[in-house]
């Protein structure tokens, strides 16, 4: 996805509105990403000249949080559960499928940017582990069937 | 001679002056309050495992390899980040510290490529030591678990390749581009199993921030980050220590070998003026020293339209000499001269201004720093008492304001740039005066309070209004000025500068800075605690660079910021040896030491030592030369290390007084631009190639160690002799050290000089006499050179280099981290990666005025020339300034440049011209003329080599 479909102007007026707060660059970051879905890579110099710090470290912080995003959400955003529960309840086994069947990792997007997924830990459906939530919405019992089908009324959908 | 390992105590050096005592192993220890367990056993040779502590760097705590007990305490501390406390009884080998220490290993080990046979680290690798002193003898996890084995290579950088698949995730590199370097290019990516470690936003060394010092490659304990040089010649076996030959810092490396030839240069852990750090240029760019261009065989012609021919040493000397000669008793005895060159050693440049005044019979001798810091020596002379800045490089660490004017410490003395950038972030406050807005201004964790972004040649009248503020606000150090200046000469200052022509007010209309900044300013130098200045050549290359000069050591004593550490007047300056240069005796007007030659005693001390009668009156400067060459009058020149044609401004009258002499000996490493011009050609001797001492911005002299035999056959001191023996004047030295002894004997702030003293103490600070036998780091304390401080107003006179319709933007010129000077040495290395040609930056506006955009080509007009670059549109400059480097021959930055200069010391005025800039599609007729005469010059160099 090109990096430069974002709005320059909104940007820049949100980081400085927000740049002289101590701390200000987690604030920053979520600001961006709330706004656009992810961090570009090219605010990443703008806000590294806001703060006086350098490209390097606000990359950092950027990939040493897994919320933030350097690349746009698929439309859709898988979160799959990783806690005890799910853990014990073949959890793995449906992180194996979709992980396969939209040959992503976590924190990647598909390459028809159709789906991200993410890791989460404990959706409060620990009653029916394994769990995951597509835009919000919570799916219990999935399983690696289930989860196929799940994936294509939504591409129906589309 | 062996390869000499650095011990390394892990952690720094506590500064603090309170002792504590304690117990390791049974062994008592007193260190000072605030040191590592590590580095306190460190110091009596206990050496706990460690793999991401360095003492370069604070520690960080991350590896757990240094685990220690300690008596009722709980748990397995890391020793590195544990400070030592009074009474305290620690244990640093057992066998659950060493059962942890194993379990770490193998972590490391399991996710670690097993090829330490074909590695680079090879012998010298600190995973590898501590694998073997830990005991590692298994690894029970296997190779088959995910790993980072597969990791490409970024071979981007010329000079070091970053293997991620060797990493172990230390940190220390990131540490080190911090701490050490001050650039913050690296960071972690991620976390927990896959963090790696990213250049910028996780992409090539090359397209990061990163700006190739080599702090990382140093600290890193892996081959990760790793030298090329010792991927392709394996690791080295002996080393000597040296000086850097590129820029005023005088950094002190480490000459890593294997045979006579150069592996790596490491820096200097011991080195008193750069402490273990270097920049790209001393640290990987000495390639040029085995560059295939390099000249060895000397050459003569008769005409400089003759092709060369290869003549034997012999045959060349005598040539030469015998041209001397006969211009001599045809022309008269002052028809002849010599440049000394501010990157040969002080013994070289010593015995140069020796053959001019003691064979030739004149005081024809002049040196580089004519044009470059003439105005610093002026100027600290007559104010203070001494050619030279007051203080040690360290000193900036006690700094509370620094004022920045005129200089770009990151480009062009980017070791010093990198402690002043530590004392920044340790709170310091920065004050920039300058047309441009330098990385200083603002980058990672640095910024100015203020920058004054005055036009260019306004120089006095911004020291002036700081000035007016100083004394009209009451914020003068009245008992400093009291005690220790000249009181009529304050007064006549105090009353000249408090007249209101010369306030923030009244001078904004020719500097173009906001009064009220400058008022601030003026206040925070005052009064923020040690103030102290940094100035380089923007201050200097100016009609009025002496007057500048004056005004800055103005400030300093009215503000009694002189005599102490932390403050100061500090002259950057440019040549690895331009100190050294000028301490030798190198200008018309002054022998060794800056006496006078109309002063009978100092003439009759050295001629006594010399044996010959010397002249009472001045020689020619550099511009005299030129002049008297046109005029006929001046035929004959002996230059060494030095490129008047590419260097010195108004090139094309450059030219035409190298014409006109009838023999032009160039003594260099390459066929550089004078050479072109010259009818005899004497190969030099790079700084790896001889023996003897540079001097340093902070006057610390440092020795250059041969490190490999000279090329041609000689050191460049022994061609001096050679050339004076056959001039009839003979010289008998054997070693440099011979040379240095006399100098010694002669200058008596180098009494206490010698080799041996280098040998003992590393380095020393001139003075260096009976008084200070062990040198003098900070100047003027208690009391002035001079006796009393003396303070002198400095009226402004605006340039007479104005802007007009026909030439409205002012060209300003500077230099990159790179890039050295001229270029000569820099250009032949792989630096031009980063820089390959010189460009013109214009603000947007005035490029928008002119439908110019970033990469077109544009002709840049003043009353002297035309040249043609291509420009770079940023708004680093202002609007009505342009700006541009002068390393590359061709770019003919000195073509447009004027003969305006200094009035006190010709030194030109190179950062002042006025200019108008339009897009072109070809080069200039001068810029088709020199391409038309390198090419006739080259192919006049290539017959020779056909011939010989
Ligand atoms: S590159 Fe070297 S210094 Fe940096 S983290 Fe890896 S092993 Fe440590
Ligand atoms: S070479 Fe210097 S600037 Fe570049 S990453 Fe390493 S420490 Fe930082
Ligand atoms: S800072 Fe100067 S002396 Fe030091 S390595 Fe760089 S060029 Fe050499
Ligand atoms: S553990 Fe998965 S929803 Fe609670
Ligand atoms: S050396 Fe102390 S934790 Fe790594």
């Amino acid at each position: 996805m090109s990096q430069s479909d974002w709005d320059k102007d909104a940007v820049t007026q949100l980081i400085d509105s927000l740049k002289d707060k101590p701390g200000a660059m987690l604030p920053i970051l979520h600001g961006i990403q709330d706004n656009l879905g992810y961090i570009p890579k090219d605010s990443v110099p703008l806000i590294a000249k806001a703060l006086n710090v350098s490209r390097a470290e606000v990359h950092g912080v950027i990939t040493f949080y897994h919320y933030f995003r350097e690349s746009p959400p698929g439309k859709h955003t898988i979160h799959l559960c990783r806690a005890e529960s799910c853990q014990s309840m073949n959890g793995p086994r449906l992180e194996a499928h979709a992980k396969a069947k939209l040959g992503i990792e976590y924190h990647e997007t598909t390459t028809d940017g159709n789906f991200s997924l993410e890791p989460v830990y404990c959706l409060g459906n620990c009653g029916c582990s394994p769990a995951m939530s597509i835009n919000g919405e919570v799916y219990g019992r999935v399983s690696p069937e289930r989860f196929d089908e799940i994936l294509d009324e939504l591409r129906g959908q589309a | 001679m062996s390869l000499i390992r650095d011990k390394d105590y892990g952690t720094p050096a506590s500064p603090s002056e309170k002792n504590v005592t304690l117990e390791i192993d049974g062994f008592k220890v007193t260190v000072p309050e605030g040191t590592s367990v590590m580095r306190a056993a460190s110091s009596i040779g206990i050496e706990i495992p460690k793999l991401c502590a360095t003492d370069s760097i604070d520690p960080f705590g991350s590896c757990r390899l240094c685990v220690c007990q300690v008596e009722g305490g709980r748990g397995y501390p890391a020793s590195c980040t544990t400070p030592v406390s009074q009474g305290m009884k620690v244990q640093t080998e057992n066998a659950k510290l060493n059962q942890i220490r194993k379990g770490i290993m193998e972590l490391y080990i399991s996710d670690h490529p097993l090829d330490c046979l074909t590695c680079p680290s090879n012998g010298n690798c600190e995973l590898q030591d501590m694998a073997g002193t830990v005991g590692l003898r298994e690894v029970r996890y296997g190779y088959e678990g995910k790993n980072h084995l597969k990791s490409e290579k970024d071979t981007s950088n010329p000079y070091f390749t970053f293997d991620p698949s060797k990493c172990i995730v230390c940190s220390r590199c990131v540490r080190a581009c911090e701490e050490t370097q001050g650039t913050f290019a690296l960071t972690i990516d991620g976390r927990g199993f896959d963090s790696k470690i990213s250049p910028g936003q996780n992409e090539a060394f090359m397209d990061s921030e990163c700006v190739s010092c080599g702090a990382c490659v140093q600290a890193c304990p892996t081959a990760t980050l790793m030298e090329k040089s010792v991927y392709q010649k394996g690791q080295p076996d002996h080393s000597i220590i040296t000086t850097c030959a590129y820029c005023g810092v005088g950094c002190s490396f480490k000459a890593e070998m294997k045979g006579a030839e150069v592996v790596r240069m490491v820096p200097d852990k011991n080195g008193q003026a750069n402490h273990g750090h270097s920049c790209v240029k001393g640290r990987f760019a000495f390639g040029y020293a085995t560059h295939p261009d390099r000249l060895t065989t000397p050459m003569i012609r008769k005409s400089i339209h003759d092709p060369w021919q290869k003549v034997s040493w012999e045959d060349a000397i005598n040539y030469a000499a015998s041209e001397f000669k006969r211009i001599q008793e045809k022309y008269g005895r002052y028809s002849v001269g010599g440049l000394t060159s501010s990157r040969c050693t002080n013994e070289e440049a010593y015995l140069v201004q020796k053959l001019v005044r003691a064979a030739f019979g004149n005081n024809n001798v002049d040196t580089c720093a004519r044009v470059c810091h003439s105005p610093t020596g002026y100027g600290l002379k007559q104010t203070l008492g001494e050619s030279a800045g007051t203080q040690t490089f360290d000193s900036v660490m006690q700094s509370d304001v620094i004022l920045v004017i005129g200089a770009n410490p990151t480009d062009g003395h980017p070791v010093f740039g990198s402690l002043m950038k530590k004392r920044l972030r340790e709170g310091a406050k920065l004050i920039v005066a300058d047309p441009r807005e330098i990385d200083l201004v603002k980058s990672a964790h640095v910024k100015a309070e203020y920058h004054l972004k005055l036009r260019p040649g306004t120089n006095v009248a911004l020291v002036n209004a700081l000035a007016h503020v100083i004394v009209t606000e009451g914020l003068v150090k009245e008992d400093f000025v009291n005690e220790r200046c000249d009181i009529d000469s304050f007064n006549k200052w105090r009353d000249f500068v408090a007249q209101e022509r010369n306030s923030p007010e009244a001078s904004e209309i020719h500097t173009g800075v906001a009064a009220q900044k400058v008022r601030e300013a003026a206040r925070l130098y005052a009064s923020a605690g040690n103030g102290a200045i940094y100035y380089g050549l923007g201050v200097t290359e100016h009609s009025q660079g002496s007057t500048t000069v004056i005004g800055i050591a103005n400030l300093a004593m009215a503000t009694g910021n002189v005599g102490r550490e932390g403050v100061g007047v500090n002259p950057l300056r440019g040549q690895n040896n331009v100190q050294g240069s000028c301490d030798m005796g190198s200008f018309p007007h002054e022998l060794p030491g800056y006496r006078h030659v109309a002063d009978v005693t100092t003439r009759s001390l050295f001629e006594s030592v010399w044996g010959v009668k010397l002249e009472a009156e001045p020689g020619l400067r550099i511009p005299n030369m030129f002049a008297a060459a046109i005029d006929g009058s001046f035929k004959g020149l002996y230059c060494e290390g030095e490129d008047i044609a590419q260097s010195d401004p108004n090139t094309q009258h450059v030219q035409e007084a190298l014409e006109s002499m009838e023999c032009v000996v160039v003594q260099d490493l390459f066929l550089n631009e004078t050479a072109k011009f010259a009818h005899v050609f004497l190969p030099g001797a790079s700084f790896l190639e001889k023996t003897g001492t540079f001097t340093n911005a902070e006057r610390r002299i440092s020795p250059v160690r041969r490190v490999m035999p000279p090329k041609a056959g000689y050191e460049d001191w022994e061609v001096t002799q050679m050339l004076s023996n056959a001039l009839g004047y003979a010289m008998d030295y054997s070693s440099a050290k011979e040379i240095l002894d006399e100098i010694a004997s002669l200058m008596p702030t180098f009494k206490g000089v010698s080799f041996k003293k280098l040998d003992e103490q590393g380095s020393v600070q001139w003075p260096c006499n009976d008084e200070a036998p062990d040198g003098t780091p900070t100047m003027h304390i208690g009391q002035f050179v001079r006796g009393k401080g003396r303070f002198m107003p400095t009226e402004y006179v605006p340039t007479s280099e104005r802007t007009t319709g026909k030439y409205p933007l002012i060209l300003t010129t500077g230099r990159i981290l790179s890039q050295y000077n001229v270029g000569a040495q820099t250009r032949r290395t792989d630096n031009v990666a980063w820089h390959s040609e010189d460009r013109l930056e214009i603000h947007p506006h005035d490029a928008e005025d002119r439908g110019i955009v970033t990469g077109d080509k544009v002709a840049i007009r003043s009353r002297a020339g035309v040249t043609v670059l291509h420009t770079l549109v940023t708004e680093r400059v202002q609007p009505g300034v342009v700006y541009t480097t002068f390393h590359f021959p061709e770019s003919g930055a000195n073509v447009i440049t004027t003969d305006n200069s200094d009035w006190a010391t010709n030194c030109p005025e190179y950062k002042v011209t006025a200019v108008q800039v339009e897009k072109v599609a070809g080069f200039s007729q001068w810029q088709n003329e020199f391409q038309a005469f390198t090419e006739e010059q080259l192919s006049m160099l290539e017959k020779a080599t056909a011939a010989g």
